[in-house]
């Protein structure tokens, strides 16, 4: 048998299968989002987003071709320079980039046009891999865990300057893929007690039932236990601690800029301001639950149509294909998304080195964040914070950098042969 | 080494998946409710109202029609005006005005149209129309008015105006909204469901900025308005307007109807108004104009202003005296003065006599007859029986309640029954010498002209009447009016009493009305007089023509002008011989009838 055969019988189709069908979904709902029935345009005009998306859809495949035909090893052999090319490209972005809405997030000429914060997502990725692979790494050590956390924080910290929290808050997805390496489960228990006891700081009125039902549950664990003096003291501190923090979180989103303040509040409470902060995610639910089961049919949407939704062709595109497609529609992109998802967890389970386990754990851990992220965003399940479903959402950059990450998984997944002769 | 850490993870997946499924089941299929606001958010229910039906007259002429008037609207966003000067005279608006119109559409919405003037006339309208397409973010936006080609016949066609609240409680069928028009008065309120015609709802979408982009569906759901149907009315415009000519400057009533059919050719309520001044922006300030006019020109005389018969009864009275067989053509009373006053003619007198000559004391004396038929021993008791039972003869005359005109507000003016004098003077403590004013149509009696000139009709039919009524058909089909304008109401009094009645009408116009013969044409009449308390007598005629084969019956009152042979006969007259003749030959008279300023 010849290696090229090897190569391309290796190639995971149920992956690519999916990533097809979700990007030609997501192109037809540019063209829903974007339709107007009184100058209806064709899908394939350039004057229309759905034309030039067609264009960008064009440019991924031959991405797509240019990493299958790639040798293998240039990812793992460029990782570092590829993750440092674009620390460089996104610290020059602030200086060089074009200011929208007092973001500088973009560098490019022209219509040309890139977003280096979307690609340094995958940069990240190889990086990390890169890094972890050495035999020595253990992430049980302190030392290990600080030197991981540091290559995922730079570039975390380079976009919150631009700034662009939403994108930011997407390289903590990486913990997903440290969870899976064996990161103490201990960090893992305390972020989401952590999380969980801000999420009632913020949505409990009063802090006083905090308060109550805090000491409770020390009293509890108190009377549960073996009464020694240390562990009584301890928890009692543990209490204090959590009641202390609620206040103070309290105290700090007083302080914070108003608008940011109000998204806070718009999650526990949309209509608590409609028509201002609660603007986007009550039209989003409009939309999206006017839908109903089997929707209104294609390109009979109102609400996306008639600019109801903001951003209804980007981060808010989910909302078209719920006003149009109902319950079913929603339903059948979800479960396209989570089978995606559980696919590459099966594949990078069975990669026999460590780079491409790590660097596919990082691509789904990315997909996952989107995808969790961005509908929870459009249900009111989630404050909005602007990140675009991946394939689905309109623009180049989320598209492409989308596409490297998972299809350059593909690519490794493609040769784990020949990568476990070379682990050997 | 961390068997059990991939597994948490799928499991993670699958439960962010299920979260996400379950609350998108629970806002798109378990909640309906973002549904309505979808709709509230996107579409927009217009109203699309029908055209109103027409009213043409009997012979077709256009009495009512809509106008198209027209507001001029303006999209703010998309106005630019380069010579403010040019605009305003083309426009003809002060440049006050125009700045107060764009500041408030500016205020009302930037994308959204809002009206800058209100209400061109077609002949302005025409004068702008050019210069439209010279100003982006101005267009015109029809609408319709009612108008009336010639402004007459105004209480009987009535008017339009935005519903009252009253109303819209009432429209227990939600069919109006909140400033809809309905007939409120005349013919437009009686004939309302007829006319409005059904109104159109279309299904509009607008966009976050409430601009129209397109109807719902293609339209789907969009009804299209249904024109109301076009109604033929009884009235013969020529007619009316002669009658409101020869009554200006008059007050007073004129009704002439067909007798064999009850369709009222002409109905004149003078002094009257222009029916155009109710129509359009002008309706409010003009309502009040006319309601506080002292002339009362919004009140229909002919069905509301309610007079004693006077003389004219006496017609009613030897009819209902020869049904009892109280009265042959043969009896004969003196005529005594002692009883009641009289004019100078012969004495004593027969029935043919006492109509001829209007005599009082026959009619005392015959009327006592009635009346007193010796059933009682009471005298007391032997006048309400005898009263009771002539009034049943008197109601199937049409009167003593309204006749059932197609109008709203119609009186029914008042024959006296036993239980009216009881009221007054006690039961048992009146008698005939108490009621017998009513034996020459005075006293406690009231009919309105209406009734008078059913009378007529009566008189002219020998025995029977059709109610009158001013829509003989509807869109063309005259079986579509009202069941009761198709039935043959009969007095209860034998046809051949009336040849004497006739006969002995047509010699009284040469006693008491010599004016209103005409030539070649029989015409049987009865003046009358109606007492004013409070001033001249109203002069009263009544009519039918030609006397073979009657083709108009007539009634006229013309208030304020004395003894019923002047100004009554000479107008009633004057109506016969212009509706059977088509003109008038008689310019004299006509001059003496438009002279005679009896107010």
């Amino acid at each position: 048998m010849r290696q090229d055969d090897l190569y391309i019988n290796k190639i995971d189709w149920v992956t690519i299968c999916i990533y097809v069908v979700l990007v030609i979904i997501g192109w037809f709902n540019i063209y829903a989002a974007v339709y107007d029935e009184q100058f209806p345009k064709s899908i394939f005009d350039l004057s229309i987003n759905s034309g030039q998306q067609l264009l960008r859809i064009g440019a991924a495949f031959l991405i797509i071709l240019l990493i299958m035909v790639a040798d293998y090893r240039v990812f793992d052999n460029l990782a570092w320079i590829l993750y440092i090319a674009f620390l460089v490209l996104l610290i020059i972005t602030p200086f060089i980039g074009k200011e929208v809405n007092g973001q500088i997030l973009s560098i490019g000429f022209g219509s040309f046009r890139i977003q280096p914060s979307e690609f340094a997502k995958f940069t990240t990725a190889l990086a990390l891999a890169k890094y972890m692979e050495r035999p020595s790494f253990d992430l049980s050590q302190m030392k290990h865990q600080f030197q991981a956390l540091a290559i995922i924080m730079i570039p975390i910290i380079l976009i919150m300057l631009q700034p662009d929290t939403g994108t930011a808050m997407v390289y903590f997805a990486f913990f997903i893929m440290l969870y899976r390496e064996g990161m103490p489960q201990r960090y893992y228990v305390l972020a989401l007690t952590f999380i969980a006891i801000s999420l009632l700081a913020l949505g409990i009125e009063n802090n006083l039932y905090l308060v109550i039902g805090v000491g409770a549950v020390i009293l509890i664990l108190i009377l549960m236990g073996k009464k020694k003096l240390s562990r009584i003291i301890s928890f009692v501190l543990l209490g204090t601690v959590i009641v202390a923090y609620s206040y103070s979180l309290d105290y700090v989103v007083s302080k914070l800029p108003e608008h940011q303040q109000n998204r806070i509040m718009v999650l526990f409470n949309p209509d608590l301001d409609p028509l201002g902060a609660g603007w986007n995610v009550t039209q989003s639910k409009i939309a999206i639950g006017s839908g109903g089961f089997l929707g209104k049919g294609y390109l009979e949407g109102t609400q996306t149509k008639f600019d109801f939704v903001p951003e209804q062709h980007t981060d808010f595109i989910f909302c078209t294909l719920g006003e149009e497609f109902g319950w079913v529609g929603s339903s059948v992109v979800i479960i396209l998304f989570c089978a995606l998802l559980i696919r590459l967890v099966m594949l990078a389970e069975r990669q026999k080195n460590r780079f491409s386990r790590v660097y596919g754990y990082c691509v789904i851990s990315i997909l996952f964040f989107h995808f969790m992220v961005n509908i929870a965003m459009t249900i009111g399940l989630f404050p909005v914070v602007g990140i675009p479903l991946p394939f689905f959402s309109y623009g180049g950059s989320s598209l492409w950098s989308f596409t490297i990450l998972l299809f350059i998984f593909i690519k490794l997944d493609s040769h784990r042969i020949q990568l476990l002769g070379r682990m050997g | 080494m961390n068997d059990q850490r991939p597994i948490t993870i799928i499991i993670a997946i699958i439960l962010v998946g299920a979260v996400l499924l379950t609350k998108l089941f629970l806002i798109q299929v378990a909640d309906d409710s973002f549904l309505k606001r979808a709709e509230r958010n996107a579409i927009q229910r217009v109203v699309d109202h029908p055209y109103r039906g027409l009213v043409n007259d009997r012979k077709g002429n256009i009495m009512v029609y809509n106008n198209p008037i027209f507001d001029l609207m303006i999209i703010p966003k998309e106005f630019s005006v380069k010579d403010t000067t040019r605009f305003c005279e083309i426009f003809q608006i002060s440049k006050e005005e125009l700045i107060e119109g764009y500041t408030a559409a500016r205020k009302y919405s930037y994308v959204k149209p809002s009206p800058l003037i209100k209400q061109i006339s077609t002949s302005e309208f025409a004068k702008i129309q050019d210069y439209l397409i010279d100003y982006p973010g101005l267009f015109v936006m029809t609408r319709a008015v009612r108008s009336y080609p010639q402004p007459s016949a105004a209480n009987a066609l009535g008017y339009i105006g935005e519903i009252s609240a009253a109303q819209l409680e009432r429209d227990t069928l939600k069919y109006y909204r909140q400033g809809d028009y309905v007939g409120l008065s005349g013919i437009e309120g009686f004939y309302e469901k007829e006319l409005r015609g059904v109104k159109g709802v279309k299904y509009k979408m607008v966009n976050v900025r409430g601009v129209d982009k397109g109807s719902f569906k293609s339209g789907e759901y969009d009804t299209a308005s249904v024109a109301g149907h076009n109604l033929t009315s009884t009235i013969d415009l020529a007619l009316q307007q002669y009658g409101e000519k020869l009554m200006e400057g008059k007050k007073g009533s004129v009704v002439a109807i067909e007798p064999k059919t009850g369709e009222i050719l002409a109905i004149i309520s003078a002094p009257s108004y222009d029916p155009n001044v109710l129509t359009g922006s002008k309706f409010g300030s003009n309502y009040l104009l006319l309601n506080r006019d002292e002339s009362k020109p919004l009140f229909n005389r002919p069905i509301m202003a309610m007079y004693p018969p006077g003389s004219i009864f006496k017609i009613v009275q030897s009819l209902v005296g020869l049904q009892m067989g109280v009265l042959t053509p043969n009896t004969t009373y003196a005529c005594n003065r002692s009883l009641v006053a009289c004019h100078n003619h012969s004495s004593p007198v027969n029935l043919f006599g006492a109509i001829r000559n209007s005599c009082n004391p026959y009619y005392h004396q015959a009327y006592r007859a009635m009346i007193n038929r010796e059933v009682s021993s009471s005298t007391f008791k032997d006048t309400e029986i005898g009263l009771n039972a002539w009034r049943e003869y008197v109601l199937k005359f049409g009167l003593g309640s309204p006749l059932g005109v197609d109008l709203f507000n119609e009186k029914g003016g008042s024959i006296p029954s036993s239980a009216l004098y009881d009221r007054v003077y006690g039961p048992g403590r009146w008698k005939y010498s108490t009621i017998y004013s009513l034996s020459i149509g005075q006293g406690e009696m009231l009919v309105t002209p209406l009734q008078m000139a059913n009378l007529a009709a009566i008189f002219a039919n020998k025995g029977y009447y059709y109610v009158p009524h001013l829509v003989k058909a509807i869109d063309g089909d005259n079986r579509r009016i009202p069941e009761k304008y198709r039935t043959k109401m009969e007095v209860g009094v034998d046809a051949h009493h009336f040849d004497m009645v006739q006969d002995a009408m047509a010699e009284a116009i040469y006693g008491t009305a010599a004016r209103a013969a005409i030539k070649d044409i029989t015409i049987a009449g009865k003046t009358g007089t109606a007492q004013n308390p409070q001033g001249e007598d109203h002069s009263v005629f009544i009519a039918f023509a030609p006397k073979e084969d009657p083709k108009i019956a007539i009634a006229v009152y013309v208030e304020n002008a004395g003894w019923g042979g002047r100004a009554a006969a000479s107008t009633a007259s004057l109506m016969i011989e212009k509706y059977i003749r088509g003109e008038v030959t008689r310019p004299s008279l006509e001059e003496y009838v438009l002279a005679g300023k009896f107010m």
